[in-house]
């Protein structure tokens, strides 16, 4: 048993830390939040430069980690800053496909993700798929050159159809992976095959929006999207293992950018109870307060230790990695909510305030449980894996 | 015991129910229903509505032109307003001030303010809160200096909610610095358009302007807008206080909100059912449901008794802790309910002429959910109303 990080990721960690405690200040975040873009191009490829996403990937795919313990390093630090550029869904979602899936030419854009220079989105959900990861009905047809007039390779074309809800980092990206159902029920989980769909192509359409913790995300429609045969990523039908391992390593990001979060939720609500004055007297000197502020420091262990076994656990057959995600993101969901309401509460109106830290970080917190199953999807997930 | 109404509060209830049906306009019950917010003018046409049927001021007496409703016919309308979606009135000048100068206003105030309040020609702010005076509103450091016939006033109050609509503020002040705390604090009326006030917005944490900072910088205010006496402004306040925590519980909204959330699951899909009959859902929504029902008989309870002649003490704060953890856990399920599209920024989603981002009803939930945090931290956190059901029943 050694539960240190390794040296190289205690490198990792003081460096991100140090650079976003100077760089990402409140006031810089919000800028950013505000912006048309919502994210900030110069930073992205600061952290890019900083090893922020080549820690995501292994040497073979071109980075330096690719570990459970990787990402949960550069996530948690993400997390206490309320980073809300799109990592995880440019790096960990649609790198991360492409590194398990890409043929050598597609694994070309890999490597200008590692670099920093290429965004990617994952455009899977659907408008009433909520959080079900086998439940696709966007259609494929694939073609013979007779079927549409678009250019054409190796003599077939295909076509694809449907809607995409919420698609974070849409706008940004340079390819949508997206999935269709070649086969099978509506939420069959075999059957569904990805494409790499470049932005731009005819037939894809983008409304864009902001998202209520900051980033971007879009309703995608693709009408009528007619790609060449190369644009598959993966092999027909197949793509939803490769789907659920990404979305796996998401959770274990999210676990850990929520953990980082509430470090700086708890942190903050420290500070101010120690130096907000009511009745003469720090407000910290309550013991209605103190108690409460202990108990979210307790809460705090157990939701790095649930981090950590989900972490530990990513490389593991999928029944394993599965049961200790979902009870990883059940418990950090528990957590998570009494954190962000908590020390909402306990600073009073000042966090109800959006120029102030903790509103942000309480964001981030709240709507990482809407992403990839919440709560109580881990929870029934969690139930079925430990009854198998 | 008997838990049933009588017929003629039976009665009542048609007749507010028939009116709101007539009455409420469409894009007025929608903005509340649907959480696009509802600028000054729907809450001056509703409450023109409101005012022209007499039911403006449930709790003033006739001869100042209020409804004079018993404390179950107000709980009556509560709950079907807030059924039909109908906007609550704005709190500040009829439930606050109005009460405040009907018992300690002089008749030239009684006079002049009351009618103002009524026809929506004055829309009232509380300046309580300052920076450094919340729960602990003592100690409050507002000034006000007498300077002949007027006080000059120098300070800041804070979380002026929908200041920005205000023309007049009600504020407390310091007009005796060297008295035990609450013996040296005095009620003014102020103008806002008088020199040496700037009103700055805080943007809430849901993005919307509801609160503002206001800044006095050698304020002038004529004597006569003193309220009572000078120092005695502490006693007005708990006495408006008393009246700010009418409704507390807040049982009607809860009611809305638990409808429109069942709507909600039904539409919603987990797993491919319905999410209303996915089994951990329905467990949160049954309990939830459950401490409703009781207190609405809690909050009955505690209406009658009143209605009886007995003043609410802790039973008010206790209505406040409880009513509002409910109100912030339905909150919290409509929030869940609507999965991924908790996520787009509620402005974006419900704007305008655009068509909504998911389903209509997911665009206002999440603000909702983060801006109904405020609802146990005003008006008394709940930290200082468990404090004085403590205080009260250890006799301290
Ligand atoms: C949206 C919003 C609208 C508002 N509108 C108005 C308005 O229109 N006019 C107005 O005057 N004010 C308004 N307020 C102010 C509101 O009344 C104060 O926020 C409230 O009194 C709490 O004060 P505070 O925010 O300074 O928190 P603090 O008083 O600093 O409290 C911080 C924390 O300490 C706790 N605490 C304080 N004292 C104790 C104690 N003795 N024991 C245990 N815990 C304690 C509190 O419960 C809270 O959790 C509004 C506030 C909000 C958020």
């Amino acid at each position: 048993m050694n539960f240190e990080l390794t040296e190289e990721r205690q490198m990792l960690q003081d460096t991100l830390r140090r650079y976003l405690s100077d760089r990402y200040t409140t006031a810089t975040r919000n800028a950013i939040i505000d912006s048309d873009t919502g994210m900030s191009d110069e930073i992205w490829t600061e952290l890019a430069e900083l090893g922020v996403i080549g820690a995501l990937f292994t040497e073979e795919q071109g980075g330096f980690g690719g570990a459970g313990f990787d990402i949960t390093t550069v996530f948690e630090e993400l997390g206490r800053a309320g980073v809300v550029e799109p990592f995880l869904d440019t790096a960990i979602l649609g790198g991360g496909l492409i590194a398990a899936l890409g043929d050598d030419t597609q694994k070309q854009l890999l490597d200008e993700v590692i670099a920093g220079g290429a965004h990617l989105a994952l455009a899977h959900g659907e408008p009433t798929s909520r959080y079900d990861l086998s439940r696709v009905e966007t259609t494929v047809v694939q073609n013979g050159t007779t079927g549409g007039g678009a250019d054409v390779q190796n003599g077939e074309n295909i076509v694809l159809n449907g809607r995409k809800a919420v698609v974070v980092n849409a706008e940004a990206a340079g390819h949508l992976i997206v999935s269709a159902r070649e086969s099978g029920a509506a939420d069959d989980p075999a059957g569904i095959s990805l494409f790499l769909v470049p932005a731009g192509t005819p037939g894809l359409s983008l409304r864009g929006y902001p998202l209520f913790s900051g980033g971007r995300a879009a309703e995608v429609t693709l009408d009528n999207v007619t790609l060449p045969a190369s644009a598959r990523l993966g092999l027909a039908n197949k793509g939803f293992a490769a789907l659920a391992d990404v979305v796996a390593r998401a959770d274990v990001a999210l676990v850990a950018e929520v953990m980082g979060a509430m470090e700086t939720a708890t942190e903050l609500t420290r500070d101010y109870l120690m130096t907000r004055k009511q009745f003469g007297r720090p407000i910290g000197t309550f013991q209605a307060l103190a108690h409460r502020y202990s108990d979210l420091l307790i809460e705090l262990e157990q939701a790095r230790s649930a981090v950590i076994n989900a972490a530990g656990h990513l490389d593991k057959p999928s029944e394993i990695r599965d049961l200790q995600v979902s009870a990883a993101r059940n418990l950090i969901g528990r957590v998570g909510r009494h954190v962000a309401e908590e020390t909402i509460q306990m600073h009073g109106g000042i966090a109800m305030t959006q120029e102030y830290e903790l509103a942000h970080i309480a964001k981030r917190i709240t709507l990482a449980d809407h992403r990839f199953g919440d709560t109580d999807y881990h929870l029934e997930r969690f139930i079925d894996l430990s009854a198998a | 015991m008997d838990l049933s109404y009588t017929p003629e509060e039976e009665a009542f209830r048609e007749e507010v129910r028939g009116f709101l049906a007539e009455n409420l306009p469409k894009e007025i019950s929608d903005a509340i229903k649907y959480g696009t917010g509802l600028g000054k003018d729907g809450y001056l046409r509703w409450q023109a509505i409101l005012n022209e049927k007499g039911w403006l001021a449930p709790n003033w007496p006739a001869e100042y032109g209020g409804a004079e409703w018993n404390a179950v016919q107000k709980h009556i309308y509560e709950e079907e307003a807030a059924a039909a979606h109908a906007p609550r009135t704005v709190a500040f000048g009829l439930a606050m001030l109005g009460p405040v100068l009907m018992q300690f206003g002089s008749q030239a105030q009684k006079d002049y303010y009351l009618p103002r309040i009524l026809s929506g020609e004055d829309w009232w702010c509380q300046g309580y809160s300052e920076p450094g005076a919340g729960s602990d509103l003592a100690s409050l450091k507002t000034r006000a200096v007498r300077d002949g016939d007027h006080y000059v006033v120098n300070g800041q109050k804070t979380w002026t909610t929908l200041g920005q609509h205000a023309n007049k503020i009600f504020c407390l002040v310091r007009t005796d610095p060297d008295v035990k705390q609450q013996e040296g604090i005095s009620f003014l009326l102020i103008d806002m358009d008088t020199p040496g006030i700037e009103v700055r917005p805080i943007i809430l944490l849901d993005g919307t302007p509801e609160v503002n900072e206001v800044f006095f910088d050698n304020v002038r205010v004529p004597v006569e807008n003193l309220v009572g006496e000078e120092n005695k402004g502490w006693t007005y306040a708990k006495y408006l206080l008393t009246h700010e925590r009418t409704n507390i519980a807040g049982v009607g909204y809860s009611r809305a909100g638990l409808e429109s959330l069942k709507r909600i699951a039904r539409i919603e899909q987990s797993g491919g059912r319905p999410l209303i009959e996915n089994p951990h859902f329905a467990a949160r929504l049954a309990k939830v449901e459950i401490d409703l029902m009781a207190m609405a008989t809690t909050n009955l309870r505690i209406i009658s008794r009143a209605a009886a002649g007995q003043a609410p003490g802790v039973e008010s704060s206790m209505l406040k802790v409880k009513g509002t953890i409910i109100r912030q856990e339905i909150n919290d399920l409509t929030r869940r309910a609507v999965g991924p599209y908790a996520m787009p920024f509620a402005s974006e989603a419900v704007a305008g002429d655009n068509d909504p981002i998911g389903p209509d009803y997911a665009g206002p939930v999440t603000s909702q959910y983060f801006n109904n945090r405020k609802l146990s931290i005003f008006g008394g956190s709940n930290e200082i109303q468990r404090g004085i059901i403590s205080k009260v029943k250890m006799g301290g």
